[in-house]
C-alpha cells in the first residue's frame, strides 16, 4: 500500500475510532429517548464506517455495518420503534466494528472475529417489520442467505446457533410480531448520506508528540522568564525592565495558550460511561440512570488519559455496589431506578470530579468491624476515628479484597488501586457517604502536570518546593518561646491544632540532621498525604513559584523523599519535595506506625456536645469562652483606649466600643505589660457591641466536655476538663450584665 | 565508552592523579559551578547544577576514588559533563589536562598488586611520555546503587509513585 493510501487508511481508522465513541452515546440516548436527530446522527456514522471499508474491502466490516444501517434507516424512518433489544444489538454491532478496527490498526486485516450470528441477529431484528431487507448489490453473501422471504424466523435463530458465533446473541427474545413483508421497503440512504465525513473547517489534527515538545519549550521559556525577572530586580534600566513586563506577559499568555492545545473536556471520558451503566444495570438487574453536570471542564491530555480507568472503576462501583436493587429501593420508599451522577468543576487551580449515587451507602460500624478484624486498625483506633476517616479506610490496600468487600455492601474491590493511580498524578480522592442514602466520591487533580505551583520553603539554607496540591495551611508560632508549642506525645513532637493534635517532623530530622536549636519562630507548613494531616517543620517560608519539573537523574530516583528538580529565578536548582514519600518516611502514612491525625485530645470520646471553645489566659489562670459568643477577635494598641463617662472605649468600626477589663471584673491579676497591645474579644448583642479585654488569646479548641457546675464565681459557667487541664468557663453574658448594668437596663427598657 | 573507534581521551587531575576518559562520552567541560546540595544522599554526590535548563547530577570524584577530601582553600574543581546510559552526570576534578590522543601498543592492563576502588574502577594504564594515564570506566564509576544514607529512604518495597511527572516525562499517548 502506498504511503498515501497509509494516511487515508489512519484518517479512517481515526475517525471511526472518533464515531464509535459517539455512537457508544448516543445509541444509549437514543434507547431512552428517541429523537430524529441523532438517529440520522447515528446512521450517518455507521453508513461513513460501511462506505470506507467497502473502499478498502473490508468485506466483514462492510457487512457488519451493512445490516447495521438497515435497521437503523428503519428506525429513522419511524418504522421500527428502537428498544432494548435493537439497542444490545446495535451496541454489538459498535463492539464487533470496534473489535475490526483495532485489528485493522494492530495487523492491517480484519481479524478472524466471526459475526454472522450478529448479522442474523441484525437482520431479524430490522426485518421485524419487513423480512425481505432487500439488500442492495453490494451486500454480502451472508446477507442474503440469511434472511428468507418468506420470514421463517426459527430457521434464521436455528442457523445463528449453529453458527456457534462469539457473541452471546440476544435472538431467543426475538418476537417479530409481522411477518408481513413488505418488500417494497428499501433501504433508503441518499439524503443523509450526500453528508458523510467530518466538516473540519476550524481545526486541524496535530500530533500530540509536538504539542508535548511545544510544553518543554515553554516550560523552558517561562524559566528563562523567570531569570530575566530575577535579573531585572538588580538592573535600574527602565527600557529594559518595560521589556521584560512584556516579555512576562506573553510568557503568560504563551504558556496559557499552549496548556490549552492540550486540554480536552472530561466528556472525552465520561462519553463511554452511559455505555457502561447501561450494561452493567441491565447485568446487575438494577435500574441506573446517569446524570452529568460540568461535561465540558477541562484537562490535560495526560491526566485525562491516566484518570480514564480509575473513574470507569467508580462509576462501575456506585452502579455495582452502590445502588440497591429496585426492590430494594421501593422498599426503602425510594424511586425504583437509582442514579449515578457525574460532576466535574474546577476549583482553586484543580478539577474536581465527583462521582455519587442515591444508593444505599457505607455503613461505618460494618467498616470498623472489617478493618478491625482485618488487622488494618487495633480497636481503639478504630473507635477513635470519626465515620468519615472510618469510611476512607476502605482505599486501604489488604482493605479491599473482592469478596469480603462485597459482602459489607460496601465498595473497595480495586479501591486502593483507583487511589494509587490518582495520586500517581498528584491528585487526591476522598469518600463521604451516609448509611441509606448514597455515596459520594470526589476525585480532586491538577490541571496539568508539567508547571505547577509550589510553595517554596527554606531548610538548612537550601530552598525546596512543595507542591500546593499537598498543602493545606501555613502556621507561624511567634513568642518567646516558640519551642513550647510543640508537645510530646512519647517522644514524638506534635502542635495543637485548633484543638486537634497535628503530628510535626522537623525538615532537618526528615534529612537526618540535628534541628536548628534556636529560632525565633517555628513556620509549620501543613501538608496532607494519605488523608492524613501533618506538620513539616522548615527554617524559613520563601514565596509561591510556579515551577517547571524536571526529571532528576537515575542515580537519585531513588531517594524517596524527591519528586524532582526545578530552576529557580535564579538559576539555582531546587528540589521538590514528595510530600508522600516524606510522609512515608516519617511513618505518616496508614501502613506507618501509628502517629495518625485525629487523634483527638485525650477526653475527646467523654461524654457532652462537641463545643468549640476560644482559649485565653488571665494572669496565671486558663480560661474559655464558648466561641459563639464570640463575634469578632481584635487587638488595640494602648493609645487607641479612650476614657468616657462610660468606662474605657475605642473607637471601632465608626462605633464606640465598651471595653471591660476582665481581670477587674474577676479580681484576678492581669500579667500583661502595661503598654503591650490589648487582645479583646468582641461580643456583640442586639446590635450592641463590647470588647472584653483579656491577657492572651492562645486557641480555638473543638471537644467534647461536661462543665461541672456549682462554681460560685460570678460571671462564671462553671468549670471543665479542657486540653487535660481544668479550665473555668465564661459566662460572658452575665459577666457583662454585671460590668455594664447600664447598657443592658437601656436594653430592657 | 569503547575506545576502539576513538583513541582520544580527555584527561584531567584529581589530586597527582593523572585519569583519562575517551572522549566519546565527554559532552563538555566547564567551570565550576554553584551546587544545590541533596540531603539524604552520600557525599559521592555532590549535588545537583543547572546546565542550560538541565539538571544535572554531579558526582564528586575524589570521594569517589575514595581520595582525600578536597579542602576549602583548594582550588574551585571543574566540571566533566559526561554523557551516560544514566543521564547527563558531572565528574568534578581537580584540574583538566589535554587531550590525548594513544596508540594501543602503549596500553596495559592493570598491574595485579593495584588493589581497592582502582581495581574496581581503572581499565587500564597508558604509558605516556613521562607519566601514566589511567583509564577510568564511567559506567563503573556512576554505577552508584545505594547513594541514599539513610535507611528507610531507600526504594521501599513498594514502587515510589512520583507525585509530579517530571516534564521530559509527559509520554504522547
Amino acid at each position: 500500500m502506498s504511503d498515501e493510501m497509509d494516511d487515508v487508511l489512519n484518517e479512517f481508522i481515526v475517525e471511526s475510532y472518533e464515531s464509535l465513541d459517539d455512537l457508544d452515546r448516543e445509541l444509549v440516548t437514543l434507547e431512552q429517548n428517541a429523537n430524529p436527530d441523532s438517529l440520522a446522527g447515528v446512521f450517518r456514522a455507521v453508513h461513513t464506517i460501511k462506505g470506507t471499508s467497502g473502499f478498502f474491502g473490508f468485506n466483514k466490516l462492510e457487512a457488519v455495518t451493512h445490516v447495521g444501517e438497515n435497521l437503523l434507516s428503519k428506525l429513522r424512518d419511524g418504522e421500527t420503534e428502537v428498544d432494548r433489544p435493537i439497542t444490545t444489538a446495535l451496541l454489538s454491532m459498535v463492539d464487533a466494528v470496534r473489535d475490526m478496527i483495532d485489528s485493522i490498526q494492530s495487523d492491517g486485516v480484519e481479524g478472524t472475529g466471526n459475526y454472522d450470528a450478529l448479522i442474523s441477529e441484525l437482520e431479524q431484528l430490522e426485518s421485524g417489520e419487513a423480512p425481505t431487507a432487500d439488500t442492495d448489490a453490494s451486500g454480502s453473501i451472508d446477507v442474503d442467505t440469511a434472511v428468507d422471504a418468506t420470514g421463517d424466523i426459527s430457521d434464521v435463530v436455528a442457523e445463528a446457533d449453529i453458527a456457534e458465533s462469539t457473541e452471546t446473541t440476544d435472538v431467543e427474545i426475538l418476537e417479530p410480531e409481522s411477518l408481513a413483508a413488505d418488500a417494497a421497503e428499501t433501504v433508503d440512504t441518499s439524503p443523509t448520506a450526500a453528508a458523510t465525513g467530518h466538516v473540519a473547517s476550524e481545526s486541524i489534527r496535530v500530533d500530540v508528540g509536538l504539542l508535548d515538545d511545544l510544553m518543554n519549550l515553554v516550560g523552558e521559556l517561562v524559566l528563562a522568564r523567570n531569570q530575566i525577572i530575577q535579573y531585572t530586580g538588580t538592573n535600574p534600566d527602565a527600557t529594559f525592565s518595560a521589556t521584560t513586563q512584556r516579555l512576562n506577559l506573553i510568557t503568560t499568555e504563551l504558556q496559557e495558550g499552549v496548556m490549552r492545545t492540550r486540554m480536552q473536556p472530561i466528556e472525552n471520558v465520561w462519553n463511554k460511561f452511559p455505555r457502561i451503566v447501561r450494561d452493567l444495570s441491565i447485568a446487575c438487574g438494577k435500574q441506573a440512570d446517569l446524570a452529568m453536570e460540568g461535561k465540558h471542564t477541562e484537562l490535560d491530555k495526560t491526566l485525562l488519559e491516566a484518570i480514564k480507568d480509575p473513574l470507569t472503576h467508580l462509576v462501575r462501583n456506585s452502579v455495582d455496589h452502590g445502588l440497591e436493587t429496585p426492590e430494594a429501593r421501593l422498599a426503602k420508599g425510594k424511586p425504583a431506578g437509582g442514579t449515578v451522577a457525574l460532576r466535574a468543576f474546577h476549583e482553586g487551580g484543580q478539577v474536581i470530579i465527583e462521582i455519587s449515587d442515591d444508593g444505599a451507602g457505607i455503613d461505618p460500624a460494618l467498616i470498623r468491624r472489617k478493618a478491625v478484624e482485618k488487622g488494618l486498625l487495633t480497636k481503639e483506633e478504630a473507635a477513635g476515628r470519626n465515620d468519615r476517616e472510618i469510611i476512607n479506610v476502605i482505599f486501604q490496600p489488604g482493605f479491599s479484597t473482592a469478596a469480603e468487600v462485597t459482602n459489607i455492601s460496601g465498595r473497595g474491590v480495586g479501591m486502593d488501586v483507583v487511589r494509587t493511580n490518582i495520586e500517581s498524578i498528584g491528585g487526591s480522592v476522598d469518600i463521604a457517604s451516609t448509611h441509606g442514602l448514597g455515596t459520594t466520591v470526589r476525585v480532586k487533580i491538577p490541571l496539568t502536570l508539567a508547571i505547577i505551583p509550589a510553595l517554596v520553603v527554606a531548610c538548612d539554607e537550601e530552598r525546596f518546593a512543595i507542591p500546593q496540591v499537598s498543602l493545606l495551611e501555613l502556621v507561624r508560632i511567634d513568642g518567646h518561646d516558640p519551642q513550647s508549642s510543640i508537645e510530646y506525645v512519647h517522644g514524638a513532637p506534635v502542635y495543637r491544632l485548633r484543638g486537634r493534635l497535628l503530628p510535626v517532623v522537623h525538615l532537618h530530622e526528615v534529612f537526618g540532621k540535628a534541628p536548628p536549636e534556636h529560632s525565633d519562630g517555628i513556620n509549620i507548613v501543613v501538608l496532607e498525604a494519605d488523608n492524613r494531616e501533618f506538620g513539616l517543620v522548615v527554617d524559613e517560608i520563601s514565596d509561591t513559584a510556579e515551577i517547571v519539573v524536571k526529571p532528576l537523574g537515575r542515580v537519585l530516583k531513588q531517594v524517596s523523599a524527591f519528586a524532582g528538580a526545578t530552576i529557580m529565578g535564579d538559576g539555582r536548582v531546587a528540589l521538590i519535595l514528595d510530600v508522600m514519600g516524606i510522609a512515608e518516611h516519617i511513618g505518616m502514612t496508614s501502613t506507618g506506625a501509628g502517629k495518625q491525625h485525629g487523634v483527638e485530645d485525650g477526653e475527646a470520646n467523654a461524654a457532652g456536645d462537641l463545643r468549640r471553645l476560644l482559649m485565653f489566659r488571665l494572669g496565671d489562670r486558663r480560661l474559655a469562652l464558648l466561641l459563639e459568643m464570640v463575634a469578632r477577635l481584635e487587638e488595640f494598641s494602648t493609645e487607641q483606649i479612650e476614657v468616657t463617662s462610660n468606662g474605657r472605649v475605642v473607637q471601632y468600626r465608626d462605633e464606640i466600643l465598651n471595653l471591660v477589663f476582665l481581670s477587674e471584673e474577676l479580681g484576678i491579676p492581669s500579667t500583661r505589660p502595661e503598654d503591650a497591645p490589648v487582645q479583646v474579644v468582641v461580643y456583640t448583642d442586639g446590635g450592641r457591641s463590647v470588647g472584653v479585654v483579656v491577657d492572651d488569646i492562645f486557641d480555638i479548641v473543638e471537644q467534647r466536655f461536661d462543665i461541672q457546675h456549682g462554681s460560685s464565681a460570678a460571671g462564671m459557667l462553671g468549670s471543665a476538663v479542657i486540653q487535660d487541664r481544668v479550665t473555668d468557663i465564661l459566662d460572658i453574658e452575665g459577666l457583662l450584665r454585671l460590668a455594664l448594668p447600664a447598657l443592658f437596663a437601656e436594653e430592657a427598657a | 565508552m569503547n575506545n576502539v573507534d576513538d583513541p582520544r581521551f580527555c584527561t584531567f587531575y584529581l589530586g597527582d592523579l593523572f585519569l583519562g576518559i575517551s572522549v566519546t562520552c565527554v559532552q563538555e567541560v566547564i567551570r565550576y559551578q554553584e551546587r544545590t546540595r541533596v540531603p539524604l544522599v552520600s557525599d559521592v554526590i555532590h549535588g545537583l547544577i543547572n546546565l542550560r535548563g538541565e539538571i544535572v547530577t554531579t558526582v564528586d570524584l575524589r570521594h569517589r576514588l575514595e581520595l582525600e577530601p578536597r579542602q576549602p582553600d583548594d582550588q574551585e574543581p571543574i566540571n566533566v559533563v559526561v554523557r551516560h546510559d544514566e543521564g547527563v552526570v558531572s565528574l568534578l576534578v581537580d584540574e583538566i589536562g589535554d587531550v590525548f590522543e594513544v596508540a594501543d601498543e602503549d596500553f596495559e592492563p592493570l598491574p595485579p598488586t593495584l588493589k581497592g576502588v582502582y581495581r574496581d574502577f581503572v581499565r587500564g594504564i597508558y604509558k605516556l611520555d613521562r607519566k601514566l594515564l589511567l583509564i577510568l570506566d564511567t559506567d563503573r564509576l556512576l554505577d552508584l546503587p545505594n547513594v541514599s544514607n539513610v535507611p528507610g529512604l531507600e526504594p521501599a518495597d513498594t514502587p515510589n509513585i512520583p507525585h509530579v511527572t517530571p516534564i521530559t516525562e509527559v509520554v504522547p499517548s
